[in-house]
């Protein structure tokens, strides 16, 4: 009989079922004492001129090479006062008020809460931080650094912002499971130089690797959204634009070279990779314009570095040639419309005449966006340009958004053929419609 | 929102939508009708003003993209209108009907500060974006020739 065959076996599975029950409440209990992190107690709002005026110019140097400005503050809102959406792959979330308000900023932290935030990324009230902000990066920051981060944070006039309602859906938004995130995939800890290495190196990777986190953006992440480090600097797409490789992989046939990186760093223009557009924009001109030379430098030297620039030091003399022989194509009457259409809208500005590149008259043979895998920042400048405030300052390069989207292919694929070696770009003309649709912010 | 930029050495702040055309703001909101409207998708040129010394279209250029730049129009090019360009403009009587030559006038002028002795090739090139419908192109590459030599350079 079936009753007979069911109940000798129902305490069995009744065993079962309460072993797994008291497995999953010991397992919810333990995750709860390791997910668990006390509140640091509030205090009253330290004076700001209690801060040595040296440490807060310090701070602020940080400050910008972190470019925290450039998350920490809306559209048009007051500077770090939060609210700026960032959209990941698990939801908007939006970037907090970090002035000095006692209510809904950061007024009430002390010097030790400020820390584990940066070190550990944990709130003041013990709440885990979503990894939108990078401290899986400041980790890297010396106590010392972190102080003068805190003195320039603590200075800054106070603004009343509360924060915005994050849209990370349930149950992404327990902030408990940050805990197990952070097991799988954060390292906590204090940058550790490199003894190889010389110390303008460990000074550029120290900054890179922590502050300026530009692994964030240039490091592919996996499915969970943590940066894959089998895959460092590889290239990725951020914010509907693509960060290229700052590796060897890097597609322009021209090196990265410590002076060419240095220009783009400080300037926002290399003369042979063109300028900083899209999210590189401000971080160049609202953050890194805070840093010294001397650490700028650093910077570029680490990433001259990374690039294997040296070893490929031979390949740029040929390839600027080849550039400047390509430059020539666009003179004198022109059987193709793709080339027509170049000729008539872009040659004005991207034509070099003579034996130099003229850094204001960026050339698109060297030029990351036409030689990268995916042609999106090629399109996106095209149909949406680069304002006064990116790029080279002050100077604009105007968005053709009143051509079709075959055009803008047209286009694409001409400077493809005519200026790389590499493969056509496939589906172009859908690409562009798409890019079209997302709008000049990406929404 | 308030855009604020300097036009022709003034300052000037001008309430409009982001995404309006800069050549709209110029012409309509700050009087300078100097600067002409073609076709109105950056393929004929006779928008052409310079912002921060480089010529660009105006009219595909949004007003927020020139938040704090420097703008020149033909009214500014020279307080007396006589730029080596115009002197030479005048010199060789280049325009037809004239409609497209403020435009050709700052595509010239910024070429020069580009290439000061410039080649055939490098007139065709770089003033290949700006149209003449009534076909002076010979006297536009004669004048240009002729303001690089006033300017010093001359032509190669």
């Amino acid at each position: 009989m079936a009753s007979s065959w069911i109940i000798p076996g129902a305490p069995v599975l009744k065993r079962i079922l309460i072993g797994l029950l008291a497995v999953g409440i010991l397992g919810l209990v333990g995750f709860g004492a390791f997910a668990w992190r006390p509140a640091i107690a509030r205090i009253a709002p330290p004076p700001a001129a209690g801060f040595a005026p040296d440490l807060v110019a310090r701070g602020e140097g940080l400050a910008g090479a972190g470019y925290c400005a450039t998350c920490h503050t809306a559209k048009g809102g007051a500077p770090y006062a939060g609210g700026y959406p960032m959209r990941t792959s698990f939801g908007t979330i939006y970037s907090t008020n970090i002035t000095p308000d006692p209510k809904t900023g950061i007024g009430t932290w002390s010097e030790a809460a400020f820390r584990r935030a940066m070190h550990q990324g944990v709130a003041r009230n013990g709440s885990h931080l979503f990894p939108a902000f990078p401290y899986d990066h400041f980790t890297k920051l010396s106590d010392a650094d972190v102080a003068a981060l805190y003195a320039y944070m603590m200075t800054r006039p106070p603004v009343v912002a509360p924060a915005k309602r994050n849209s990370v859906p349930f149950p992404l938004n327990i902030r408990a499971l940050q805990a197990g995130w952070k097991l799988l995939f954060f390292h906590p800890g204090r940058f550790v130089p490199d003894p190889a290495k010389d110390a303008i190196w460990n000074r550029g990777a120290y900054l890179a690797t922590g502050v300026s986190h530009c692994g964030a953006c240039h490091t592919p992440r996996g499915a969970l959204g943590a940066e894959n480090h089998a895959k460092t600097y590889a290239g990725a797409p951020i914010d509907a634009w693509i960060a290229p490789p700052l590796t060897a992989a890097n597609p322009s046939p021209a090196p990265w070279s410590q002076d060419e990186l240095f220009s783009y760093l400080r300037t926002g223009v290399s003369r042979y990779h063109g300028t900083a557009a899209g999210p590189m924009g401000p971080v160049v001109h609202a953050g890194l314009v805070k840093v010294s030379d001397a650490d700028l430098q650093a910077i570029a030297h680490y990433f001259a570095d990374v690039g294997g620039a040296a070893g490929r030091a031979s390949a740029l003399q040929p390839a600027l040639q080849k550039a400047l022989a390509a430059d020539r194509l666009n003179v004198g009457p022109q059987a193709d419309p793709a080339a027509r259409l170049y000729t008539a809208a872009c040659a004005s500005c991207h034509y070099n005449g003579g034996a130099q590149l003229n850094p204001l008259r960026p050339d698109l043979a060297l030029n990351s966006a036409v030689n990268l895998d995916d042609p999106t920042n090629l399109i996106r400048v095209v149909l949406f340009g680069v304002g006064a405030q990116d790029g080279a300052p002050g100077v604009v390069m105007p968005g053709f958004i009143g051509f079709s989207d075959a055009d803008v292919a047209k286009i694409a694929a001409y400077l493809r053929a005519t200026r790389t070696t590499k493969p056509a770009w496939p589906g172009l003309e859908q690409k562009v419609a798409t890019i079209r649709g997302q709008g000049v912010g990406g929404e | 929102m308030t855009t604020r930029f300097t036009i022709n050495g003034r300052p000037v702040a001008v309430d409009v939508e982001d995404d309006t055309p800069l050549l709209w703001v110029i012409r309509d909101d700050l009087g300078l009708t100097g600067t002409k409207f073609g076709c109105g998708i950056g393929m004929c040129g006779a928008c052409t003003v310079h912002v921060g010394g480089r010529a660009t279209r105006s009219c595909i250029t949004t007003v927020a993209a020139v938040a704090g730049a420097q703008i020149t129009t033909i009214e500014g090019l020279d307080p007396a209108g006589a730029h080596p360009v115009q002197q030479a403009w005048l010199a060789l009587q280049t325009p037809q009907c004239g409609y497209c030559q403020s435009g050709q006038i700052m595509s010239a002028a910024a070429l020069l500060k580009d290439f000061p002795t410039p080649t055939d090739q490098d007139i065709d090139a770089v003033m290949s974006g700006n149209l003449c419908r009534c076909m002076t192109y010979v006297r536009i590459r004669a004048a240009i020739k002729q303001a690089a030599a006033a300017m010093g350079g001359g032509a190669s």
